[in-house]
Parts: C-alpha cells; sequence; structure tokens
C-alpha cells in the first residue's frame, strides 16, 4: 500500500478534528439565540459619550469580553501540552501584573492626576513581573518536578496579597484617559481595543509557531518526555519557557483588565479567570493531561465560554441559577468534546456513507 | 523512688500552669482574635480594616490576631482555631450568615465572648454578646425611600447585585424587591455582578443592546456602579443629574462620592466601616464588670444626594 | 465446532481506517494443544488476538467456546476472562506501582471484600510453585521486566482458562527463565488447556508447539502440524517466497575495502550513574561491533552512556581524534551518534505524533528550534523513508501509535538514518519484530557498514549480531570481561566468555 503524501478530506475525520467542539458549540448557540430572537446579532454603530464612533452590540460584547481568556488560553494550552497540568495562579499573577503597572504610572500617589511614566514602560514592567511569576511556577514545575496545580496553588494563595503589597494597600486611579484606551476605545477606531489586542495576539503565537519549532517541541515532550530526551530536546527548557510564555499572556490580560477601570481591585480582578481558562482548553478538544493540541480550538474555546455568558445575560436567567446554566451547558459541551463521542460521531457518519455508497 | 519522680513532675507541671495564668494576668493584654474578610475587596473594607488594625494594638491593651477570607468555611475553621487559642474575644465579620450556630455554641462553651460587627447572622441572639453591625435593610430602604422620593411616573430599574447570600446584598436587594411590588416600578434585569465592575458593565451593556428602556440603575456597590455608567457612557447614554438615566451606589468611596459632586450618579448609601471604636468601648465595659447597654448596636448610616453634596461631605464620608 | 477444539474462529475480518488487519481468517485452537501463530509484522497476529479476547470488535465472522451453544460474542477483556479466555500481553499490562499480589489479584471480580491475608498467602504459594523470585507484598515496578513478566502468566494461569494466550511472553526472558516457562506451558498442556503462542523465535517454536497457524498480510496462509513443518518451508511460507539459508547474508555485502583502522570514537573510563563499572571502548570506521552478555549484564547501559542518555559521571571521549564533551544525548547528536532506544515504547515513540513528524524530530532538533522544515520538506523526507525502509502505514499522517510494533521500529530507524550520523547505536532494533524485518534489519546494518558508517548492534539474539558484527564485547554483571573478534566469533565461545571471563579494563 503506497502512503498518499496528503490525506483526502472526509466528513468522518471533521468530526475528530479537535475544532468540531468550538464550533458545534457556537452553531448550537446561534441557533439557540436566533430561537429566542434574532434581534441578539444586530450590531449598531453609534457615538460614545466622548463622540466617538463605536460598535455595538452582543457579538461585540463577546468579542470584547473573551478576548482576556482567548490571549489567556494561548499560554495555557501551552502550558497544559507540555507539562500535563493547569496552571491556577493566572488570576493571582493578573492581580500582579496589573497593579505593578499601575504603581508605575502612578509612582507614590495613587491618585495622581497624570500619569507618572510612559505607559509603554509600565507595560514592560508589568510583563517582567508576570514573566517572573510565570518563571517561578516554571522552575517549580520543570525542574523541582512539582505537580503544576500544586507548585502555581503557591502564588494562587499568595499573589493577590502580593498584588496589593506593590501598591500598599491602597487603590491606585488613573485619572488619563489614554489608558482607558486599551481597555476601551482607541477614539476612531470603532473595534473594541481588548478584541485587536487579542487578534494581534493571536497572529503573534501564530507566527512564532510557524516559524520556530514550539509547537512540535511541546507536543513532543508532553507526549513521551523519555524519548523526547532522547532526540536530544530538553524537557526542563520546553516546560519552563510555556510557563514563561504564559507570563506574557498574563500580562497583556492584566494591562487590558486595569484598563477597563482605569483601577484595580485586588480581590476581584479576575476572579475565576484561571477555571474559565482552563475549560476554554478542554473545550477545545485538548488533553488536560497533555500533548497533542491545537492553539486554534482554544482560542475559539474561549469565545464560546464568553458567548455562553452573554446569552445567558440576555436570557435574564435569575442570578442564582446562573452558575447551574453554565454548569450544564459546560457538561454538556465537554462531554461532546470526549475521545470516545466524537469517534462514536465518527463511525456514525462514516456507515451513513457507505451505506449512501451501497444504495448508489 | 518513682513516686516521688511522678510527684515532682505534677507539682512542676502545676506551678508551671500557674505561673502562666500569672504571667497573663500580669501582661494585661487582652488577647482577641479578628474575622474579616477580604481587606482588598472593596474600599470599605480596606477601610474597615485600616480601623481595627489601628484600634486593637498593643499600645492599647490588645493582643491580637487577624484572620481573613471571603469564604464561609474558611471563616468558621479560623474561628475555630482561635477558640483553640483560647482568645478572650470573637469579633466576626460573616461572609455568610448561614452555618454559625455550631461554632458560636463552641466559643461560648470555652468562654469565648463573641461581638459580631459590621454585619449580623442567622443565629439565635444568645450566641454573642455584642453586635455593631450596618442594618443592610435600613441602607436598602434609605435609598428606596430616596428613590420614591424622585417622583418619577415610572421606574424601568436595572439590579445589579453583589455576591448572592451576602449580607449586603440580601438587605440591600429586600428593599428593592419590596418597592417592586408597586404598579409603576418595574425590574427590567436583576443580575448578580459579584461585586465586580466588569460583570456589571456587561449586565448593563445586554440591557442596552436589547433595546429595553430604563431610567434608574441600582448598584450595590460603587465598584459596580462603575461598571454600569461605563456602559452607559459608550452607549452615549446620560446619567446622574440631569441625566436620563439615575445612577445609585453603596460605600461612599471618596472617588464615589467625587462622582456624585461632579453630578454623574445621583446617590451613593453610606456603609460606615468604622465599628472598632464601638467595639473597644463594649470590651471595656465588660472588661470592667459592667452591663452593656445595648445588645445590637446599630451605626448611623445615611445616604447622598448629588444635589445636595458638598465638598466637606467627600472629605468627612469618603473612604 | 470441532472435536476437541475449544475455541474456533471461522471467517473473521476486521478493517481499520485505511488497513485491512484481517481477512477471512480461520483460527482453531484444541484442547491440551499448544499453538503457534505466526506472521511477519502487519500480518494481523496482534489483530487477531484482540479480537478473540473482545479488545477489537470484528466486522465479520462468528467465534465459538467449548460449552457453548452457537456463536460467542466477547464484549470485553473482562467478558473474556469469564469465559476461560487469559491473556498475557507482549508489553506488560499490569500496574507497576502495586504490589504483586494486587497485581496478581486485580479486576478478578471478587467482590467488595477484600481478604488481603489470604491475597498474599495465594500469591506466594503460586509464586512459589512456578519459582518466581518475587514476593507477594513487593512492588511490582521494583522486580525486573523479565519477573514482571513471568507474573503476568502466574495470573493468567490461575484464573484456570480453557485458552491461554501468550503474545511475545519470552522476548524479555533469558534461557533459564524460557525453560521454566515452557515447562509451565507443557503443564497446562497436560492440564488440557489450549495455548496459543504468538512469537518469533524460530528456535521455540519448533521446541514447544504442536501446531503452527500462518498469516500474511491479513489472510490465512495455513494451520500446519509442527512435524510437517521444517523451518526453512514455516519462514517461506510467512514471507510468501523461496528463502536461502538466513545465515549467509554476509557474503552479500561488500565491506568497507579503505583503511579500518580509523578510529570513529573512543572512550577511555566512561563511567555513568547508570551502575557500570567504568569501561575503555572504540569503535573504527565501517565496523560493526556488538554487545553481548546476559540479561542485566549492562549492555545498554554501556551505549547510553556513549550517548550521554544518562548521567556521565567521568571519562574521555574522543570523537575522530578530537576530543568531545557528551554528556547529553544533544551533543551526542551534534558529534554524528545516533542511538535507538531498547524500550520503542517508553524512550522512542511519540506516540499521538504522525509517522513523519516522528521521523524529522531527530533531524529538526539537530537543525534548530527557529528553523522548522517545511512541511512539504517533510513529507518529502517521510516518504523517502516510508519507501526505503518498507513501512507499512495508512499514510505520513497516521499517528504512529496505531502502526504494528515492528513499523514503528522502522520509524525510529527512519529517524536516525535520517538524522545521517556516522556512528549508529542500535540497542535491541530486532525485538518484537518479525522475520522478514529482522532480516532487513541486518542487511541494513552491513549496509551501513560497507558505506563507512560505524554502528554497534545490541541483539539478545546472538546468532543475529554473529552474522553482522565483526568484533563483539561481553559482558557480565556490570563490567566489560571480554572482548571477541575473528576466529572466536562463535556461540561456544561466547557462552564460556559469559560465564567465565577474565574482567577486562
Amino acid at each position: 500500500m503506497s502512503p498518499k503524501a496528503k490525506k483526502s478530506f472526509q466528513i468522518s475525520d471533521l468530526f475528530r478534528s479537535q475544532m468540531m467542539i468550538p464550533v458545534i458549540a457556537i452553531l448550537l448557540l446561534t441557533i439557540f439565540n436566533l430561537i429566542i430572537g434574532p434581534s441578539f446579532f444586530n450590531i449598531r454603530l453609534e457615538e460614545n459619550n466622548l463622540g466617538n464612533a463605536v460598535l455595538s452590540g452582543n457579538l461585540i460584547t463577546i468579542l470584547d469580553n473573551g478576548s482576556e481568556l482567548a490571549i489567556l488560553a494561548i499560554g495555557m494550552t501551552l502550558v497544559t501540552a507540555a507539562s500535563g497540568g493547569q496552571d491556577i495562579s493566572v488570576g493571582a499573577t493578573i492581580a500582579i501584573a496589573g497593579s505593578a503597572i499601575l504603581k508605575i504610572l502612578c509612582g507614590d500617589n495613587p491618585h495622581p492626576e497624570t500619569m507618572q511614566a510612559p505607559i509603554i514602560l509600565a507595560f514592560l514592567v508589568g510583563i517582567l513581573a508576570a514573566m517572573a511569576c510565570g518563571a517561578f511556577n516554571g522552575i517549580l514545575v520543570a525542574y523541582f518536578k512539582i505537580q503544576p496545580m500544586v507548585a502555581t496553588l503557591i502564588l494562587f494563595t499568595a499573589g493577590r496579597s502580593i498584588a496589593a503589597w506593590i501598591n500598599n494597600n491602597e487603590l491606585p486611579i488613573i485619572k488619563d484617559i489614554e489608558f482607558s484606551y486599551f481597555g476601551g476605545f482607541i477614539p476612531g477606531i470603532a473595534v473594541p481595543t481588548p478584541f485587536l489586542i487579542a487578534v494581534v495576539c493571536v497572529i503573534v503565537i501564530f507566527l512564532v509557531m510557524k516559524f520556530t519549532n514550539l509547537g512540535l517541541y511541546t507536543q513532543s515532550v508532553g507526549i513521551n518526555e523519555n524519548a523526547s530526551k532522547l532526540i536530544g530536546l530538553n524537557p526542563v527548557t520546553i516546560k519552563f519557557m510555556t510557563f514563561v510564555i504564559l507570563g506574557v499572556c498574563v500580562a497583556v490580560c492584566g494591562l487590558i483588565k486595569v484598563s477597563r477601570i482605569s483601577s484595580i481591585n485586588y480581590s476581584v480582578i479576575a476572579k475565576d479567570i484561571e477555571m474559565d481558562a482552563i475549560l476554554a482548553v478542554a473545550l477545545g478538544g485538548n488533553a488536560l493531561s497533555g500533548g497533542k493540541f491545537s492553539m486554534a480550538a482554544s482560542i475559539l474555546g474561549a469565545y464560546v465560554i464568553q458567548y455562553l455568558t452573554t446569552t445567558l445575560y440576555r436570557m435574564k436567567v435569575p442570578a442564582d441559577a446562573l452558575p447551574a446554566y453554565k454548569a450544564v451547558v459546560v457538561i454538556l459541551l465537554v462531554v461532546l468534546s470526549a475521545p470516545t463521542v466524537r469517534e462514536f460521531f465518527s463511525k456514525r457518519s462514516k456507515k451513513l456513507k457507505t451505506t449512501r455508497r451501497g444504495v448508489a | 523512688m518513682k513516686k516521688r519522680v511522678l510527684a515532682t513532675i505534677i507539682s512542676a507541671a502545676a506551678l508551671a500552669i500557674c505561673s502562666t495564668a500569672m504571667v497573663n494576668a500580669e501582661d494585661g493584654l487582652i488577647k482577641v482574635g479578628i474575622i474579616n474578610n477580604d481587606p482588598n475587596e472593596s474600599g470599605y473594607r480596606t477601610a474597615n480594616d485600616a480601623d481595627l488594625q489601628k484600634m486593637f494594638c498593643e499600645e492599647n491593651g490588645y493582643e491580637a490576631e487577624f484572620a481573613y477570607s471571603l469564604k464561609n468555611d474558611e471563616q468558621i475553621a479560623a474561628a475555630q482555631k482561635f477558640i483553640q487559642d483560647e482568645v478572650d474575644y470573637l469579633l466576626l465579620s460573616a461572609a455568610d450568615t448561614a452555618g454559625w450556630e455550631g461554632v458560636l455554641q463552641d466559643a461560648q462553651d470555652a468562654g469565648v465572648s463573641v461581638i459580631l460587627f459590621d454585619r449580623t447572622i442567622d443565629a439565635p441572639e444568645d450566641l454573642y454578646v455584642a453586635s455593631i453591625v450596618s442594618d443592610m435593610a435600613r441602607e436598602g430602604t434609605t435609598a428606596i425611600d430616596w428613590l420614591s422620593s424622585q417622583g418619577l411616573d415610572e421606574y424601568n430599574i436595572i439590579h445589579i447585585q453583589g455576591v448572592m447570600g451576602s449580607a449586603a446584598q440580601q438587605g440591600r436587594s429586600a428593599a428593592v424587591d419590596t418597592f417592586a411590588e408597586e404598579d409603576n416600578v418595574n425590574i427590567v434585569t436583576q443580575q448578580t455582578a459579584e461585586w465586580n465592575a466588569e460583570k456589571a458593565q456587561q449586565i448593563v451593556q445586554s440591557v442596552i443592546d436589547s433595546g429595553e428602556s430604563f431610567n434608574v440603575i441600582y448598584a450595590e456597590n460603587d465598584d459596580m456602579a462603575k461598571g454600569a455608567v461605563a456602559a452607559l457612557d459608550k452607549a452615549n447614554i446620560s446619567h446622574g443629574v440631569d441625566g436620563d438615566v439615575i445612577v445609585m451606589g453603596f460605600d461612599c468611596n471618596k472617588w464615589a462620592l467625587e462622582e456624585l459632586l461632579a453630578g454623574n450618579w445621583n446617590y451613593d448609601g453610606q456603609c460606615n466601616p468604622f465599628q472598632a471604636s464601638y467595639i473597644d468601648e463594649i470590651i471595656k465595659k465588660l472588661e470592667a464588670g459592667e452591663e452593656i447597654g445595648e445588645k445590637v448596636v446599630i451605626m448611623e448610616e445615611k445616604g447622598f444626594d448629588a444635589s445636595t453634596i458638598t465638598q466637606e461631605d467627600v472629605d468627612n464620608y469618603g473612604i | 465446532m470441532k472435536e476437541h477444539a475449544v475455541l474456533e474462529m471461522k471467517n473473521i475480518s476486521k478493517t481499520f481506517p485505511g488497513v485491512r488487519a484481517l481477512q477471512n481468517v480461520d483460527f482453531t485452537l484444541c484442547e491440551g494443544e499448544i499453538h503457534a501463530l505466526m506472521g511477519e509484522n502487519g500480518a494481523g497476529k496482534s489483530t487477531l488476538i484482540k479480537v478473540i479476547t473482545g479488545v477489537y470488535d470484528k466486522d465479520n465472522g462468528e467465534a465459538y467456546l467449548a460449552g457453548h451453544e452457537g456463536p460467542v460474542t466477547v464484549h470485553s477483556p473482562q467478558e473474556a476472562q469469564k469465559l476461560g479466555i487469559s491473556t498475557v500481553y507482549q508489553e506488560i499490562t499490569l500496574c507497576p506501582n502495586l504490589s504483586v499480589a494486587e497485581n496478581m489479584f486485580i479486576g478478578r471480580g471478587s467482590g467488595a471484600g477484600l481478604n488481603w491475608k489470604k491475597m498474599n498467602a495465594d500469591t506466594n504459594r503460586i509464586l512459589q510453585s512456578l519459582d518466581i523470585p518475587a514476593k507477594a507484598n513487593q512492588q511490582l515496578g521494583s522486580c525486573s521486566l523479565a519477573v514482571q513478566q513471568m507474573i503476568a502468566i502466574a495470573r493468567a494461569v490461575d484464573m484456570e482458562c480453557k485458552v491461554l494466550i501468550l503474545d511475545e511472553p519470552t522476548s524479555s526472558l533469558d534461557e533459564q527463565e524460557v525453560k521454566k516457562l515452557f515447562n509451565l506451558m507443557r503443564d497446562l498442556k497436560n492440564k488440557g488447556v489450549g495455548i496459543i503462542f504468538v512469537t518469533h523465535f524460530l528456535d521455540q517454536v519448533y521446541e514447544v508447539c504442536d501446531k503452527i497457524t500462518v498469516l500474511r498480510d491479513g489472510k490465512l496462509v495455513g494451520e500446519y502440524e509442527i512435524k510437517d513443518l521444517p523451518r526453512v518451508q514455516l519462514v517461506a511460507k510467512m514471507l510468501g517466497k523461496e528463502m536461502d539459508d538466513l545465515s549467509d547474508i554476509k557474503g552479500e555485502q561488500g565491506t568497507y575495502t579503505s583503511d579500518r583502522s580509523e578510529v570513529v570514537y573512543e572512550a577511555e573510563g566512561l563511567q555513568s550513574n547508570a551502575g557500570i563499572r567504568p569501561f575503555n571502548f572504540h569503535i573504527n570506521k565501517g565496523e560493526v561491533n556488538g554487545f553481548t552478555g546476559l540479561l542485566g549484564s549492562g549492555r545498554s547501559e554501556c551505549v547510553r552512556a556513549i550517548f550521554g542518555a544518562d548521567r556521565v559521571l567521568h571519562g574521555k571521549v574522543k570523537k575522530n581524534g578530537k576530543e568531545v564533551h557528551i554528556h547529553k544525548p544533544i551533543e551526542a547528536m551534534k558529534n554524528g551518534i545516533a542511538y535507538l532506544p531498547e524500550d520503542r515504547k517508553r524512550d522512542g515513540i511519540i506516540g499521538d505524533l504522525s509517522v513523519r513528524e516522528n521521523i524529522i524530530l531527530a533531524l529538526q532538533n539537530l537543525k534548530g528550534f527557529f528553523k522548522p522544515f517545511s512541511k512539504s520538506q517533510t513529507y518529502k523526507f517521510a516518504d523517502e523513508y516510508i519507501k526505503l525502509l518498507d513501512i507499512k502505514t495508512a499514510s505520513a499522517d497516521t499517528p504512529i501509535k496505531s502502526l504494528s510494533g515492528g513499523n514503528q521500529q522502522k520509524v525510529i530507524v527512519a529517524r536516525w538514518l535520517l538524522a545521517n550520523p556516522d556512528y549508529l547505536i542500535l540497542d535491541e532494533p530486532t525485538r518484537g519484530i518479525d522475520v522478514g524485518t529482522k532480516v532487513d534489519i541486518q542487511k541494513l546494518v552491513l549496509q551501513l557498514a560497507a558505506e563507512g558508517k560505524s554502528v554497534t548492534f545490541i541483539s539478545s539474539e546472538t546468532d543475529e549480531m554473529l552474522r553482522t558484527c565483526s568484533r563483539l564485547i561481553v559482558m557480565r554483571d556490570r563490567q566489560v570481561v571480554g572482548e571477541l573478534s575473528g576466529e572466536d566469533l562463535t556461540q561456544n565461545k561466547i557462552m564460556s566468555t559469559i560465564a567465565g571471563g577474565e574482567a577486562k579494563s
């Protein structure tokens, strides 16, 4: 049997493809919203109170508010793939990064009239702070071989206190309008900035994956660490690198989040985002035990979660019941993404094809 | 021989126990265990925590230990620990109103006096010696009284709630639910933003996108009001004094009161964080063997109206 | 059902995406019979076993079991066990982190109540009766691979099966252990158990089996009595062609005629943390050498030290005359050394990655992090080696874990050939592989040598090493005890050196 250079495309492959799960989820949510009322999908171009033209509508809300999660999903996918575990400290490290950014911008006075430093400098400091946290987690996991969830528990517990300490437990507030651009709108650009930032991050990571071996090595180390060592890879370095990359993602999220309110609330900022990030990776059909991954599927998974939240707000689901509804939908989606279920569907579609052929 | 050794050991132990008791009495420091919510939860909490820290220190005659958590089970565990540490007084601001009976009973059995502050709990009154609380329900009714005094033809309210089940949420929401029974009052949506500005923004945005009309935003704390206002600004909907939408918040953060002063918001309800002096007074009375006058002290709290607030108010009451 | 048959499979077919693993295969196992199941890799032996034991659902055909009316469908391995079909797989499927006793009784549905004392006592009894050197409360992972294998067999035996399937049970056993196993098998045979023996070791087949069933490319070639099928014919039927005596392939290859004395690699006092005594080693250009010795004598550890796979403690190493520092695999690779590991499942294949990704990985790593190969380049490389080594795979994108063992091995060989090393170390490359591929690999080794590459070849089948190597290093108890070349390269001389040679420093 001669192997073909490229496999021809079959429907059964589509079902097995990881992208299918988030795509199906989006289809289901869309159909659901269409039934309830297609006005859900209206997009308007309006003027905000500063006179700038901005896009508005539920779809825009989804793209806007889902961006931080999508950016985080990038880093979390890599960490999960290489180390077979999850980083639960991302909420706390977002607090640290955000706090660091505000500290640089405010200096000693938490309510300055103008920013004390250029935003780019503050952002760089934020990146350094978040990368330091990533490196801390990375050393514990990669070198000391501590289980990721256990190792990241440290920052999960202590991180927000560290964030508060950076600013002396005070609440810094930035008055400059320029700072709010990152979490809001840049005058003249109607698309929400967080979404643009997410797009940039996605482009960057895809370029990195295309022009380096990051994807291949990460998967290799995640699937079989021993074999990877014998091919000359250094699993310690690779795992460490994934945590640092997650750190960069955290810093970007931190900037967006503090920019949204031009301030910070240490215990509330990015609360429970780590759970949503892990969920995004799982919804993307990636094995949480590591190995092969699809970055695009995770990113799409992140937007699915936001889509779900926005749909539930639209449905005016009573506040008490909201977590229950979300849980049910999530369970459904995660079960659908399980390999056994996908195999089942792909078998059925193949049978359908063969019977069709038989009939023809 | 053995008996002698045993006797020596026993007497040494007894001496040790007595001496520690004497040391304690000589020490004179009153041991207090303070369980509070996360100080970073809001401006209110930060001020509350700072107030307590300032009051309960060695100079004032206290040996204080603090435990923080937003989680019910963690707070209960901290309480158990303090009881084991044999504190004299247990000061408690509960994150959740339920689940405290067992622990408070243990405290009473161990001879630890429990003083509640900031929030009440669902437990029989005889399980604590005093409580200095904000009457959240009254905060709510004060706010609603002000709202109904605005004399609008109809009230279409976006009700943004705090963490479900927390005392603050329960009190402040109750007033709204009662108000909603009136004919010209309609709740457009009632959702929890869990004290989070971002979530509040999304909730209001959802209503704006659905096209439903509203003229009141009742946000159960300042952060959430801020998020709500961000959504209004994005849609260029006017708010505040002379605006189309009435904005209401709680906690009286300084920056929030400044929004009132600037006319961007309409109302802010005070939640007084300064309970430490009340508690100190009560402890001193108990130590001196006196009777406490009132078991439940409800702090004076008022609401601020944007049209009448002054800079002085901002300086005095802003936290 | 045929007389005296305990198991009869009729007309079995099974297809996987792109591969027809079994086509209309019949198989009959009688009472008290040791029946060998043979065929090249990809012939369908593993698939047939998995259909019998309920791991796979057959697409077509019927199965009959003694004592059951009509056709039987086995839905799962548990059901197979209940029906009296026990299996011991090639790769140990026990739990290394549990104790021996736990492994003996795990999954046997003894219900909620576990009597530890009884379990341990029973286990010790079984272990003693089979002369297995282990204790009931010992952690399984602490036993050697061979002992683990024997425990797996003991477990199957204890379950009073009617059909016992042994899938390559002797791959990790030494001669003594194989003898014990065969005694055991004969005992069972006398008790009326039917045994299916899947193996590549021809000698063993002729030593202990009564019948042979040969499969090729998913189809049944035939069922034969042992006395009716001489070896050469058996091999011919497996390969589908006439074969000359296997032992003369050396003559076919040209030998590297140039200066043989150019030393490609040289090590002095090399010692790793794996517990072998420091040893000296050298290999010349175009030379094939081997390491031989009993199981556990340290052969793999030596070559791992050469490759830097274990932590190198000290030693002076020279490559092509220049002193080099080889403490990590990447350093060895950069110096033109390649290493095919003994345990391909644990150390070789990256299971979920495709065949082509597995092939290019080593060369890719040499090329660098920032220089990934283009997709078309990877396809080109993959297709080249799939053709060269005749790797049976549905496509270059198939995950390597779905290939048969032998084809997986070929992919790993391809990986290292692609990296173009001057010195290639092959540690048990022919283990668990069909005869045809074994010969291919041995021919490949000689061909590489003829091209001027140096090869170290380790195999537990001394025949293979005798056929390919010009020099053999003998090891015993983790140290080098002798070096044989030229006329000394005979089975007898090897045995006697292993048994009692002088320690060579």
